[in-house]
């Protein structure tokens, strides 16, 4: 009977040892980390690249203190990583905010998230503005991107085609697009794979604010309009009517983010919807076969009898870093490396990788003449709008953005596509 | 042996560790996830109890009739699928390739021991329609016809996946059946053929039967396994297009980890727990007399 007992005292034992290790990574530190996280996303490589170069330099001091290291993650799969991180307390001192606001609100409120409006005091008003109006009035990500969104042309094949003046109103652009397909052009490249659809529910979005001004998705938001009502399903229906007409190329839920981009830059599309954080691509030789200097920026055009103006600009800060408010606070070494991530980030990125960001910059920094046009289109953006999906859940961000691509295929009517969406948006 | 088992010492001994580490790695989590149907909210807002809410949502959730739905269908065509063709497969071994078997048996097996991902990604290519043509596409055109864009219709889509999958598993199930069907007697095979029965007639009447027991093991196997069905999906249409292929696995994985609504992402494991239970234990109440006998 003794040994009985023994076998499950040892039994006991064991079962106590595994649940305990399987908690230690739980432990903190609390004087300072070894080394200063940063979580990246592999779609994105100006911020890595522009933390590491910060690290040899600007912030060499810094980073003897506390050594830089990134770790990767698929975009797709960062909201997970994220919350199951902050579920363990383990979130890294910097990371690329989540793709849906809501969870970044959802860890800020929950005590993870560091609030950076006095961390960071240097960041432009214009981004400053663009960050409080996604997280309720709460700075909640160091802005290093600041983008305008809209649509870029190639000037030459619009030239060739007999197209003279870029289109500046929606019924133009759709009689361009027309001439274009005539012309055996494809008129837009947009991708419209999984959730790189988010590019076609980009058009939905920006129609519907020209047709209705710029609060007509936050009234959706607010519960005071639906999704479903006439004029936003009208919205709907004209992107469906692009993708009928054959508007979007062939098959637009095969091609993903790089195919798109990559059938602008190589001449084959004519319009492509894209954000200023494209430019580094623009302005890079090897992948750019068109020239930079053949393309041209236009701001979504306004819709006939709309109450929207092209002058409220599609703007965001894009693929954006939050810090943790756990590591920052009480850590001198992750203050003192955010510090001058706040002071030297914007130059570092404007100068290596074109990166317009919401951080201030050394006016010396000699730029392009395409991102000098889109630095000054930025500058007097007065009314910013959000993206269709801004104010969305994580579950309506992606049943959207994954139907968006059907509907550039034309096989979604504007009803159909938005009492998806609408259906999931509680 | 009887004297160790009756032992409660060395049953302890011996069940003791296995049965803890089953209880800490399976139990548990299944318990805690059976507890979550209950809650609401994730591991970062907190969990606040929800009583029967995740339930009544359910009934109300305009995607689950679908993506159930989609699981069921793809279950049973693929079950039918797998085992009809390993069944053929392993009497092609049998009667008709007794000498090269083992080369083309290793040939159909192959696809079995492979990725997932890398056999999705490989009919991702063949299939494709744009930015590139596929060998499949191009065999079309070149035989007159134009281009399907496979991966945009819920049909097509479906069918590719189908494809893929028996592909993939057809090996197996005919190695599995082929093992079976090795196990009748050679006497009774050759009375039945001295007694005039041609090879359809063998067949019918004596390998069919026989072979039943195996038979139902795999459709048990298939249909689970099939019911449970993730990572090839997931790898080759990732739900789509739009979640026209989103089985109830991939429904609740996305519920659970992507959108952080642990609670109702249970509820739907919850459901998918009790249709591979149903259908069990279906398959095994209409075979028990059978598997009797056999």
């Amino acid at each position: 009977m003794a040994s009985i007992t023994r076998v499950a005292a040892a039994l006991s034992a064991l079962a106590l040892v595994v649940s305990t290790s399987a908690c230690g990574g739980s432990e903190e530190d609390s004087t300072s980390a070894k080394s200063f996280t940063f979580l990246a996303i592999n779609e994105n490589t100006t911020v890595p690249t522009t933390l590491t170069t910060l690290s040899q330099k600007e912030c060499a001091t810094q980073n003897t203190a506390q050594p830089l290291e990134i770790k990767k993650q698929a975009q797709a799969g960062l909201d997970q990583q994220l919350q199951l991180l902050a579920g363990q307390g383990a979130l890294p001192q910097t990371f690329t905010a989540a793709n849906a606001p809501s969870l970044t609100k959802q860890l800020a409120g929950n005590g993870s998230v560091l609030d950076t409006a006095t961390a960071a005091p240097g960041v432009l008003a214009a981004a400053s503005s663009s960050i409080k109006s996604l997280y309720d009035g709460q700075q909640l990500v160091l802005p290093t991107e600041l983008n305008i969104e809209g649509i870029w042309y190639n000037k030459k094949l619009l030239a060739d085609n007999g197209i003279a003046t870029p289109p500046a109103t929606w019924d133009d652009l759709v009689a361009a697009f027309a001439k274009l397909q005539a012309a055996g052009v494809q008129p837009i490249s947009q991708a419209g794979k999984g959730g790189d659809g988010w590019g076609v529910t980009r058009w939905v979005g920006n129609y519907i604010l020209r047709q209705q001004g710029p609060e007509a998705l936050k009234k959706v938001a607010d519960g005071q309009a639906k999704l479903t009502d006439p004029q936003y399903v009208a919205a709907a229906d004209a992107i469906a009517n692009l993708g009928k007409a054959g508007y979007f190329g062939k098959s637009p839920t095969s091609i993903d983010y790089a195919t798109a981009l990559s059938t602008f830059l190589s001449g084959k599309a004519a319009f492509i919807y894209m954000g200023s954080w494209a430019l580094s691509d623009f302005n890079d030789e090897t992948k750019n076969k068109i020239g930079a200097d053949n393309i041209g920026f236009l701001k979504f055009p306004t819709v006939a009898g709309g109450a929207g103006t092209a002058d409220q600009m599609p703007a965001n800060v894009g693929v954006a870093v939050a810090v943790s408010k756990k590591a920052y606070e009480g850590d001198k070494n992750t203050q003192a490396w955010v510090n001058c991530i706040v002071e030297n980030y914007g130059t570092v990125a404007l100068r290596d990788s074109n990166q317009i960001t919401g951080f201030a910059t050394d006016g010396s920094v000699q730029v392009p003449p395409l991102t000098k046009q889109i630095q000054d289109e930025i500058s007097k953006v007065r009314t910013s709008v959000l993206w269709f999906e801004g104010h969305f859940s994580a579950k309506a961000t992606t049943v959207s953005q994954s139907n968006g691509g059907l509907l550039a295929a034309g096989q979604l009517t504007g009803e159909k596509f938005m009492q998806t969406v609408s259906a999931n948006l509680s | 042996m009887h004297s160790v088992l009756g032992d409660r010492r060395s049953v302890a001994i011996l069940l003791g560790p296995a049965l803890l580490v089953y209880s800490l790695v399976m139990l548990v989590p299944m318990l805690w996830s059976l507890g979550y149907t209950f809650f609401t909210g994730s591991v970062i807002t907190g969990f606040t109890w929800a009583g029967g809410a995740n339930f009544s949502r359910l009934l109300e959730d305009p995607a689950l009739p679908e993506a159930l739905w989609f699981t069921v269908e793809y279950a049973l065509v693929i079950t039918a699928g797998q085992v009809v063709v390993g069944y053929l497969l392993a009497l092609l071994y049998v009667f008709f390739l007794r000498r090269a078997g083992s080369i083309v048996r290793t040939l159909v097996f192959f696809p079995v021991i492979l990725p997932t991902v890398a056999v999705a990604l490989l009919f991702q290519k063949f299939f494709e329609y744009a930015p590139q043509t596929g060998p499949v596409n191009a065999m079309i055109e070149a035989f007159g016809g134009s281009g399907v864009d496979w991966f945009a219709t819920p049909g097509n889509a479906f069918l590719v996946v189908a494809l893929m999958d028996i592909w993939r598993s057809m090996g197996f199930y005919a190695v599995l059946l082929y093992a079976g069907l090795l196990d009748i007697p050679d006497e009774m095979m050759e009375a039945a053929a001295i007694d005039g029965a041609g090879t359809w007639r063998l067949i019918r009447s004596i390998v069919v039967p026989l072979s039943l027991p195996v038979l139902v093991s795999s459709l048990v196997f298939s249909i689970n396994g099939t019911l449970k069905a993730f990572d090839s999906i997931y790898a080759l249409t990732g739900g789509g297009p739009g979640s026209a292929t989103t089985p109830l696995t991939l429904y609740m994985y996305q519920t659970s980890f992507a959108y952080g609504d642990y609670g109702y992402g249970s509820t739907i494991a919850l459901t998918l727990t009790v249709l591979c239970l149903l259908v069990t234990v279906f398959i095994f109440r209409g075979t028990r007399r059978d598997t009797g006998l056999g």
